[in-house]
């Protein structure tokens, strides 16, 4: 559905191309033979680019679903928790779509498997972390 | 103990510099977001790469740091730098036993590397013993990792282990497998091909997202053979009931839909399963009709669902009551306020109207508005619509809104397909000549060197061959006003070259065959032209065989040739040319004036260009000399394709392996070498000058000069022939395209493009006009352009059949030129009817109204409705504040708001949608209930705020929404 990972000289043109766009106008661009897709969350635009069969209000829905994911994670996401844990975006981002598609609709099932991978990450730091390790123990 | 535990982990946070990172990437972004200018993040970045260099070289970085420099480097990459140096390490990272850590090894090589990556191969090992492991949080990682870095050639490798993880216990597993082998499909669709029985039996899985992710597999094997699958219509159709009847857990909900997104994906595969066949498409009917009843309309996703139902019911075999309940859509769709509605209505209208075209009259206001309105892609879209339902009733009124929007763009892109778009329908639906000739110039001179060349070397075969009757009179009042609108044309500064080619070629044919134009004063203007574009060769070239042909004409009719001093200059000057196709061209043209007018009369017949050149590919006139040639000793000729073939054959038989001549990886040991069979075809047994594969034939004249000119010793043989091709060529102008000759000519034409002209002045004040008459009566009255407008393009009027009779002379017909004598008379009656009736009042509206539409009128009636909805919304807007707490674990809120989403549904649709979207979440505010359970929570976004402080990141001028919640 998606090709995600576009040249930067393609997302550069294309940023252009999407800025100045008035905000009421389509959330659809077809641009050098591509279909995108894009979507604004205050200062952010979230974009997606897709196949020509693909159905547009679907994708604006795929991307508002991500959103909502990044919101719940973060707690009211904002431009700077994306920024500092960018990689975390992309984890939840392959929780969310894989091989261009929506490999699971239900909020829930990407949500645990996110909080799966995160308690791993825990379980791993507070081993590390002495003193966590110590709050732990006065508690024990 | 619960707040215990969170200050512990904030004391641990604070020692790392907040938002979970350390001090310096924390100090890196805040020093890029504070950058004032693109130079000085230049510096910065270019300061921490070699900070990155350096530490990298340390020995024994400690893990969790070297994380962290992958992260910094995946963050100097995203900033447009480079950081290949440090590749190697994200690979080394994925080795990692820590889970964390591989993890983040799998991500920055999936960002860094494409999948035709040198390093990807030692990827491969990796991933094959990840995909092994019994920590099922691995092979998910690893799964992650396969979609993204696999390619075809490496997925032979996984294949197997993938296959196997379908059956894996965990969901998470399966889902990902699946979607693994869909991405497979992707690269290499013979790979999964026989994995059929595997993904029937995932349908039936007991987790519902696995069986929404086999839908992915399903719909790419039912895309390559249909008919395999139609025992799955039956379960595919009972599934999506069950979906629609909300059998799925409520985790699937999504807007208080049922699984939206399983929904589409289902009805997408219905569409195919069902296409062109009845008996299928009867067991899809009821759970269409029943989606077309239950989606609600006022929700995005609703619309989404509904859409492609739209796009399932135009697919199947029709349904009446189905195409309607389609018809009902498609018509809200069209009158709502909302661009992307809007956007989807002209499309299912375009899938709608192949089945029933009626529909369309209903919806011609509205599609003309589309086709007005200033967002490009709303306009794009509609003449797409525009495009599908092109008749000969409507053509003209289509491509000339089309040639006037491609005049008011830039986007080379999108103008190189709507000038083809142009040409295709004007070839299909030409309903006259002189209209084709005349739009095809529109197209050349607005779109240029931006149209294929084909067309305009079909342009010149229409012109050379005329209508498809044998009526030479038609044929040459066409080829006069040709003749006419060029000559007019060619003084305009900077024409592209393509349509040069074809004015030059014309006037060299025609332009003195009426009698009107002097042979002094058409090459003059040759001449002019060859001289305006001297950098341009082709064209030079073409403007001096039209010279040359000129003069052939006048000799053969008995007038005496003076040379005008300008052309006898420009002979000169490309006799000395470097490019030798012009010198030959040069000379070939004094040779011309050199000979008496019976010599003429052969090589270069008048009216002759549409007659068949014999050429002799084999050259057999020439087989004296080669033979003569070969006995004093010279090397037998081998042409070029039996010379490479040779090699070819050598190193086949040397490697003596098939397999090693396809580019495929090979995952198996390489067998023992076998010792080397020397084998050789003798070269003699290949050669024969006389039946070796022919020199290809030249296309056109800059291609033919190049590979004239190439200088090749072991070739001469070859470029001898192409030489003496060239000639041959240059003697008949275009062989490809050889057409005849005939002349005369009436001004007809140049009084209609006047009139045109003329028009457009009128046309610019007129649009004026209606502006301000629109600013004063608001939307409600439709203007009557538009209807008029309408009821050209929708058809219906008395003009459709004025059209249809004088129209239908397509030119692919009028290329075949059938000799069939007769009607001649008549038929030249209606040419000059019809090029009496150019200039009526119809086309004065047409040209008119296309004016009108590239300038971009304002209603500052709707500026104001948006100035209102837009305040409303923002005070809407305001009470979304920051919401849910920072705290790590997620999870309880997770479940807890999963529960709660659907009462708590304080924050309305609004709050997501931003300004984008403003107009149309007024009207689905009341329904579109969000699922997030946000809405002011002024403590936390304080927390939020003082954590950001904190770190000293403050908010710059050049980002003043930098610390706005997304959603808010």
């Amino acid at each position: 559905m998606l090709a995600s990972f576009c040249g930067k000289k393609v997302m550069r043109e294309l940023s252009g191309v999407i800025l100045n766009r008035g905000s009421k106008l389509c959330n659809f661009i077809e641009w050098r033979g591509l279909k995108v897709v894009y979507k604004r969350y205050a200062s952010l635009y979230f974009y997606m680019c897709i196949d020509q069969e693909d159905n547009e209000l679907e994708v604006l829905e795929i991307i508002h679903q991500y959103v909502e994911i990044l919101d719940r994670y973060f707690g009211s996401v904002c431009e700077l928790d994306l920024i500092f844990n960018f990689h975390k975006a992309y984890f939840i981002l392959d929780e969310l779509l894989l091989a261009g598609e929506l490999q699971d609709s239900s909020k829930r099932a990407v949500g645990h498997m996110i909080a799966i991978h995160d308690r791993f990450v825990e379980a791993v730091k507070e081993e590390a972390n002495s003193i966590s390790n110590l709050i732990a123990q006065v508690n024990m | 103990m619960e707040q215990l535990k969170t200050i512990g982990r904030e004391l641990a946070m604070g020692s790392q510099g907040g938002f979970g990172q350390s001090k310096e990437f924390l100090d890196l972004v805040k020093s890029i977001g504070e950058a004032r200018s693109k130079a000085e993040e230049e510096r910065i970045v270019l300061h921490e790469i070699e900070t990155l260099k350096r530490r990298l070289a340390e020995p024994d970085i400690p893990k969790r740091k070297m994380k962290e420099y992958l992260i910094r480097l995946v963050y100097v990459e995203m900033l447009g730098h480079d950081a290949s140096f440090a590749y190697i390490h994200a690979v080394k990272m994925t080795h990692d036993d820590n889970l964390v850590l591989k993890r983040t090894g799998y991500l920055a090589v999936s960002l860094f590397l494409n999948d035709d990556h040198d390093l990807i191969i030692l990827i491969v090992n990796t991933i094959q013993k990840d995909l092994k492991s019994d920590n099922y949080l691995v092979v998910c990682t690893a799964l992650n990792a396969v979609c993204k870095l696999i390619n075809d050639e490496t997925v032979p490798a996984v294949l197997p282990q993938v296959v196997e993880l379908l059956a894996h216990q965990k969901e998470a597993v399966r889902k990902k497998a699946i979607m693994a082998l869909h991405r497979f499909y992707q690269k290499s669709p013979s790979s999964v091909l026989h994995l059929v029985s595997n993904f029937r039996k995932r349908l039936c899985d007991n987790d519902p997202g696995v069986m929404g992710a086999t839908l992915c597999p399903l719909f790419d094997l039912i895309t390559i053979d249909v008919n395999t699958y139609k025992d799955l219509v039956v379960s595919f159709v009972s599934i999506l009931r069950q979906v629609a009847e909300r059998r799925l857990p409520k985790t699937y909900d999504y807007h208080q839909l049922p699984a939206p997104f399983i929904q589409i994906r289902l009805l997408k595969i219905l569409a195919m399963l069902g296409s062109g066949d009845k008996q299928a498409s009867e067991k899809m009917y009821t759970v269409v009709s029943d989606i077309f009843k239950k989606c609600d309309s006022t929700s995005n996703i609703g619309n989404a669902v509904l859409y492609e139902c739209i796009c399932c019911v135009s697919a199947i075999h029709p349904n009446p009551k189905l195409l309607d309940q389609a018809a009902q859509v498609i018509s809200r769709f069209l009158k709502s306020d909302s661009h992307n509605l809007k956007y989807m209505g002209i499309d299912a209208l375009g899938r709608l109207i192949k089945i029933s075209p009626e529909i369309a009259e209903q919806h011609q206001l509205a599609v003309i508005d589309c086709l007005e309105d200033p967002d490009d892609t709303l306009k794009r879209k509609t003449f797409e619509l525009l495009y599908k339902m092109t008749k000969s009733s409507n053509v003209e009124v289509i491509v000339d809104r089309m040639i006037s929007y491609m005049i008011s763009i830039n986007d080379n892109h999108y103008k190189t397909y709507i000038a083809s778009r142009c040409v295709e329908l004007a070839e299909q639906f030409a309903p006259s000549n002189q209209w084709f000739i005349q739009t095809m110039n529109k197209v050349f001179e607005h779109a240029g060197d931006l149209v294929n060349v084909k067309v305009a070397h079909n342009l010149m075969k229409l012109i050379a061959e005329g209508f498809g009757e044998d009526d030479d009179t038609a044929d040459s009042q066409l080829r006069s006003s040709a003749v006419e609108s060029y000559l007019r044309i060619i003084g305009e500064p900077k024409l592209p070259s393509v349509f040069l080619q074809v004015i030059c070629w014309v006037l060299g044919e025609y332009g003195t065959a009426d009698g009107k134009y002097s042979a002094s004063y058409i090459t003059g203007k040759l001449c002019d032209v060859a001289e305006a574009y001297s950098n341009d060769e082709t064209v030079k070239a073409y403007a001096v065989t039209a010279i040359k042909k000129i003069y052939a004409f006048e000799i053969s009719a008995g007038r005496k040739v003076e040379m005008l001093p300008e052309c006898q200059s420009l002979v000169e000057e490309l006799s000395a040319s470097h490019s030798t196709d012009l010198q030959q061209r040069a000379y070939e043209l004094q040779a011309v004036i050199g000979i008496d007018a019976h010599a003429i009369e052969s090589i270069m017949p008048s009216d002759a260009s549409c007659e068949d050149v014999e050429i002799d590919k084999n050259l057999s006139f020439l087989d004296g000399y080669v033979q003569q040639a070969i006995e004093k000793g010279a090397q037998p000729y081998i042409s070029e394709n039996e010379r490479t073939g040779m090699l070819n054959i050598n190193n086949f038989r040397n490697q003596d392996q098939p397999e090693a001549l396809s580019h495929s990886l090979r995952f198996e040991a390489y067998e023992l070498p076998k010792p080397l069979v020397p084998s050789r075809v003798p070269p003699a047994a290949v050669a024969s000058s006389t039946e070796l594969v022919p020199v290809p034939e030249p296309y056109y004249a800059r291609e033919t000069h190049q590979t004239a000119s190439l200088p090749s010793v072991s070739d001469a043989g070859s470029s001898e022939l192409k030489l003496r091709l060239d000639g041959v060529q240059k003697k008949w102008g275009r062989p490809t395209y050889s057409s005849s000759a005939s002349l005369t000519s009436t001004s007809s034409s140049h009084k209609t493009t006047n009139g045109v002209t003329q028009v457009d002045g009128v046309g610019t004040s007129n649009s004026k006009g209606r502006d301000t008459y629109d600013s004063r009566k608001p939307s409600v009255e439709i203007s009557p352009e538009k209807q008029k407008l309408a009821s050209s393009l929708f058809g219906g009027s008395s003009r459709t059949e004025k059209r249809a009779s004088s129209g239908n002379h397509k030119v692919s017909k009028a290329a075949e030129k059938s000799h069939v004598g007769k009607a001649a008379g008549a038929h030249s009656d209606t040419v000059v009817e019809k090029i009496n009736r150019e200039p009526t009042p119809d086309l004065l509206d047409f040209s008119d109204l296309a004016v009108t539409s590239t300038a971009p009128s304002v209603d500052p009636f709707q500026q104001l409705e948006g100035l209102l909805d837009q305040t409303e919304a923002t005070s809407t807007m305001n009470n979304g504040a920051a919401g849910a707490s920072r705290t790590p674990e997620i999870m309880g809120l997770y479940a807890d708001s999963a529960v709660s989403g659907l009462s708590s549904s304080v924050a309305n649709r609004d709050e997501f949608n931003l300004s984008s979207e403003l107009s149309n979440a007024a009207r689905t505010s009341q329904v579109g209930v969000s699922q997030l359970n946000k809405g002011p929570n002024p403590k936390d976004s304080l927390e939020k705020d003082a954590l950001v402080r904190q770190m000293g990141v403050n908010p710059t001028s050049q980002n003043p929404n930098l610390f706005k919640d997304l959603l808010g």
